[in-house]
């Protein structure tokens, strides 16, 4: 495509050689992970497998805005928490089934990211100002889900254990590993269609330098909003599936900074802005807690270790695990990063 | 019960406004929004309680140890730690301080258990009887202690060499670099003064609060919002936003009850980042 | 004073842990070849928030479990097995539902014949259910909504009370207490934290006080965390109830009493269920505030010689004696004797005999035990108070170690 100045706006698919390599790994790893269950006999290991999924998943979510978009936010968790209830309540007042349910959650989780991102992006919140809304937000609606009666207040909602397909509930380990990796799925192709997609080189555009983009003439807030709102819609179906996995839902559950911390977490140390970044992050990160905390009885000294690894990760890692597996340009990082770096840093 | 919610609001706020200092100048400074300054919270608040328990030593006396101890680990661990690991990159620093603090979280778990820790002062109990309200003198203290902190930082910023150094380094970087600063310095410098000022707030805040290895976590989110409210990297806008934080929490708790009564910091929060994102006293976006 | 050598006892005991380091160890996937004993070990999983907030009851709760186990093991283990010793798996929740259900996974997987947790009943609700699927038998040790126990689930069991019975006792309680007296209380207010516990705790209390002629006045919702009760203590003070009623985690609750203190709020008596402060240690940091304070909860039985050994045995260790410590203890008899009168591991077989155990749980202020649909219907909550710088319970009668002190005077 052309260069402008000192960007240069990245091609949808680097050469047709990286294309097909990615298009046969993912083959291959679409292929292993659908026939996994009847390999993997260990619920455990399915079961892990499956919360891995579920955090690559939800992680992909905050890299549509956070790492294609380059809007970080630090209250994503807010999509999860809306959508649970969402379906929740769908399910529990009105006896609708989950299975319907599930829309209106991805439903409820776009209307918040078109509110949330009308009004942060309209008023012109860029870097930590968007980044620190997004908490604001969260919190609000956390301290909201306490107060009001239908969300169950303090109390939260209880849903009772019925599993069948319609009520997207599985008694065994398995139904859910494949409505996670049906889920993540989804998220991969929304990544991989981003990265080919004209929209997705906007993105990458407003990304790299979000002025030069509207100069462009590309409508940087109607494009923000869209990404914030896949990143909602997203996020509302992960509410659902965590909901009638685990049939409990109260505001620090649904509302927790803590998975607004993981989301971005496993995507930085993936590789934001790469289809397999939050996998790989999320993989890694599940796999380092499991693995210190198997060798390590005493609680916290586990804890430590993974700090320790994961500064470790990021420093010598700095665009992420990804970055050990693409050439430098592929990534979307790099070159370009260290640009918006200095741009940034001038008029700091 | 109005006058008595402003009252303990002010006295509230101006501890806030402590935290929120420490937090306005490294994000004022450096750009950095830093994930562990909750668990460096903490680690004052331990610090002032072990020299009680172990040495008898008043915690606000124990103010003129811990102050002066937190910025050399503040500046250390810019210097040597942060600065060098994160190569420049924000999002690295993001994820290098949220290592941090889980490192420091899980220490303070190991080392000193989950149970919570109090102490009790022979005088934390006495109060100022103004009739509607009973202040105590922790309290009082702790609101004298933090404006006088203010005014010290406030005057290092404005009338010394250093604090014009601060202030080049947070508006032009790279020309700072050009007129011989050494940025990576004072970047440090910042960074062991934010710190500092967390050192102080622990102290002031253990008489009248508890410490366990999570509870400075408590009070980040808030710390953040007086920060935009204020504006970044303003030292008055960190006090006065301390006040309107602590007395809006103090207010809404009374008429919304303090589950709801939370609500308003959120939306003072959500309200200022759209209309006047810089903060009242900010510079610039 | 404390020593700092006192203060890494604990954490340092933890670490080499005797036994129970090394049997976590052999449980966890290394595999280390373990001496062929003579009947294979009975396994039960711990699960509890090891790390994160709730990280205390958590070691506490530890602690007392295995502390069962290394007795049990020691007078002869399941006898009817052959003697097979009891193992702990150990399980980090991480405060987290998901994680807990997932430990559960994990643990089935290793061959557990036994769980038990989780402290929060969010976590305990996860984990349960998902022991359910395999029909593994799931002791409740700390938990207390009422939701555990009445899902029709028929490996869940637990020994001590949730609210629903708690709060009954607790309004029980106060009622005798008040009318040793003379009755001088008539108002009540209740100040609790957000959550199910919090709500669900306060809403039955205040219903099970209307037939003591006990009236709420009030009812005041905190959030978790709280950071000052300046506006809750003034709004109290106005109101001047006869009774403070707190149902609180423990930060709040030594916040809340300090702040009534600070602001000289007047009453007859703070009264809390469940207070999550109330303890050994509240007593001894703030004995000032403590004197005279009341709280119902889950508590030993001081005047047994088996209590007061666990509870030396438990100060000689470094560690405060709370409420944790024995409920886990207890809840691992509990698995004892179900394994022993079922003779088998077979899960089956062993959750029909938990459903008919009768355990005498002797430091306990308990009946006989009696499950029905999973609940021990011999548990109680007693009323202690702190009086002179000591715990003492003060009702029921029955068990009363001294009398109550009330109005405080």
């Amino acid at each position: 495509m052309t260069v402008i100045g000192k960007l240069k706006l990245p091609k949808a698919a680097n050469g047709k050689s990286a294309g097909r390599k990615s298009m046969i790994f993912l083959l291959i790893a679409a292929v292993v992970t659908l026939v996994a269950p009847t390999f993997i006999t260990n619920k455990f290991y399915l079961d892990v497998l499956t919360l891995i999924f579920f955090t690559a998943y939800i992680g992909q979510s905050w890299n549509i805005l956070g790492g294609y978009a380059g809007q970080f936010s630090f209250g994503g968790v807010m999509f999860f928490g809306t959508g649970a209830y969402t379906s929740t309540i769908l399910l529990t007042t009105f006896g609708i089934p989950p299975i319907i349910g599930i829309f209106a959650a991805v439903a409820a989780g776009a209307i918040l990211g078109l509110i949330v991102g009308y009004m942060s992006f309209r008023a012109g919140l860029r870097g930590s100002y968007f980044a620190l809304i997004t908490l604001a937000f969260a919190e609000l609606l956390r301290v909201l889900a306490n107060s009001v009666e239908f969300t169950g207040g303090g109390v939260g909602l209880f849903l009772t254990y019925a599993p069948s397909l319609k009520n997207l509930q599985f008694d065994t380990p398995t139904g859910f590993y494949y409505f996670s990796l049906i889920l993540l799925a989804i998220s991969i192709a929304v990544a991989i269609w981003l990265e080919r997609s004209r929209f997705g080189a906007q993105l990458a555009a407003i990304r790299e330098n979000e002025d030069a983009a509207e100069a462009l003439g590309i409508d940087t807030l109607r494009c923000k909003i869209y990404a914030i709102m896949i990143m909602g819609a997203m996020g509302g179906a992960a509410g659902t599936f965590y909901a009638q996995k685990y049939l409990y839902l109260d505001p620090p559950i649904a509302y927790s900074i803590a998975l607004s911390v993981e989301m971005l977490l496993v995507t930085i140390v993936g590789g934001m802005g790469t289809v397999f970044g939050p996998l790989v992050g999320a993989f890694v990160l599940h796999m380092v807690n499991e693995i210190t905390r198997n060798f390590i009885d005493t609680p916290g000294l586990s804890m430590i270790v993974y700090g320790v690894i994961l500064i470790f990760i990021i420093s010598y890692l700095p665009n992420g695990l990804m970055g050990l597996f693409r050439k430098r340009q592929d990534v979307l990082g790099g070159s370009l990063e260290t640009t918006k770096n200095e741009l940034e840093s001038k008029d700091a | 019960m109005l006058t008595a919610a402003v009252l303990n609001g002010l006295m509230y706020g101006a501890i806030y406004a402590l935290v929120a200092l420490g937090l306005t100048l490294i994000y004022g400074v450096l750009h950095i929004i830093n994930f562990a300054h909750g668990a460096m919270l903490m680690l004052a608040l331990y610090s002032a309680f072990f020299l009680f328990k172990l040495f008898n030593i008043d915690p606000y006396a124990a103010i003129l140890i811990v102050t002066p101890a937190s910025f050399i680990l503040g500046y250390v661990m810019y210097r040597w730690g942060i600065g060098k690991l994160s190569k420049g990159r924000d999002q690295n620093i993001l994820l290098i301080t949220l290592g941090l603090s889980i490192i420091l979280e899980n220490a303070a778990l190991f080392f000193f258990t989950g149970d919570q820790q109090t102490v009790n002062l022979s005088y934390g109990y006495d109060a100022l009887d103004l009739g509607f309200v009973f202040l105590s003198y922790p309290k009082i203290i702790s609101f004298f202690a933090s404006l006088l902190i203010c005014a010290l930082l406030w005057a290092l910023m404005s009338l010394t060499d250093l604090g014009k150094a601060i202030r080049a380094v947070a508006k032009e970087r790279q020309g700072a670099r050009l007129v011989g600063i050494d940025v990576e310095h004072i970047f440090a410098v910042t960074f062991g003064i934010g710190i500092a000022c967390l050192g102080a707030a622990g102290c002031m805040l253990l008489p009248i609060f508890y410490v366990d290895p999570y509870t400075g976590n408590i009070f980040v989110v808030i710390a953040f919002t007086i920060v935009v409210l204020g504006g970044m990297g303003s030292i008055i806008g960190a006090l006065l936003g301390g006040f309107v934080i602590g007395i809006t929490e103090s207010v809404g708790g009374l008429f919304l009850g303090e589950s709801l009564g939370q609500i308003g910091i959120s939306l003072i929060f959500i309200i200022i980042l759209i209309f006047k994102p810089t903060g009242l006293f900010g510079s610039k976006v | 004073m404390t020593k700092i050598s006192d203060l890494f006892t604990s954490s340092r005991r933890r670490f080499i842990g005797g036994a129970s380091a090394t049997v976590a160890l052999a449980s966890s996937g290394l595999a280390i070849p373990t001496i062929a004993k003579a009947a294979k070990p009975v396994k039960i999983g711990l699960i509890h928030p090891a790390t994160g907030w709730a990280a205390y009851p958590a070691a506490q709760l530890r602690y007392g479990a295995l502390m069962a186990i290394a007795d049990i093991n020691k007078a002869g283990g399941i006898k009817s097995m052959g003697g097979a010793p009891l193992e702990a798996l150990l399980g980090d929740s991480q405060t987290k539902p998901e994680i807990g259900a997932a430990e559960v996974e994990k643990m089935n997987e290793a061959g557990v014949h036994a769980l038990q947790g989780c402290y929060q009943s969010a976590v305990g609700l996860a984990a349960s259910a998902a022991a359910a699927k395999y029909n593994i038998p799931f002791s409740i040790d700390v938990g207390v909504s009422d939701k555990l126990v009445q899902r029709g689930l028929s490996n869940v069991f637990r020994m001590a009370d949730g609210y629903g019975r708690i709060a009954r006792d607790a309004a029980t309680n106060l009622g005798e207490i008040n009318k040793m007296a003379g009755s001088p209380a008539k108002s009540v207010i209740i100040v609790h934290e957000e959550s199910e516990f919090g709500t669900g705790t306060a809403k039955l209390m205040t219903e099970a006080l209307k037939p003591h002629n006990l009236e709420v006045i009030d009812t005041i919702k905190h959030s978790n965390p709280t950071r000052n009760f300046d506006n809750i203590a003034l709004r109290i003070k106005s109101a001047k109830p006869d009774i403070v009623m707190p149902i609180n985690y423990p930060g709040e609750y030594v916040l809340l009493a300090k702040t009534l203190r600070q602001q000289r709020v007047d009453f007859m008596a703070s009264y809390s269920v469940l207070g999550g402060g109330f303890n050994f240690k509240f007593v001894d940091d703030l004995p000032q505030i403590a004197e005279n304070m009341i709280d119902v909860n889950h508590w030993y039985n001081p005047a047994s010689a088996s209590g007061q050994a666990m509870r030396k045995r438990t100060e000689a260790d470094g560690k405060y004696f709370t409420f944790e410590v024995y409920c886990a203890y207890m809840s691992i008899m509990l698995l004892a004797d179900g394994f022993e009168r079922a003779g088998t591991t077979d899960s089956d077989a062993v959750n029909a005999a938990l459903a008919t155990s009768e355990i005498d749980v002797d430091f306990m202020p308990y009946d006989k035990t009696k499950m029905v649909n999973g609940q021990n219907t011999g548990s109680r909550a007693v009323a202690i108070q702190a009086q002179k710088g000591d715990v003492q319970i003060i009702a029921p009668s029955k068990y009363a170690s001294s009398k109550a002190v009330f109005p405080r005077g």
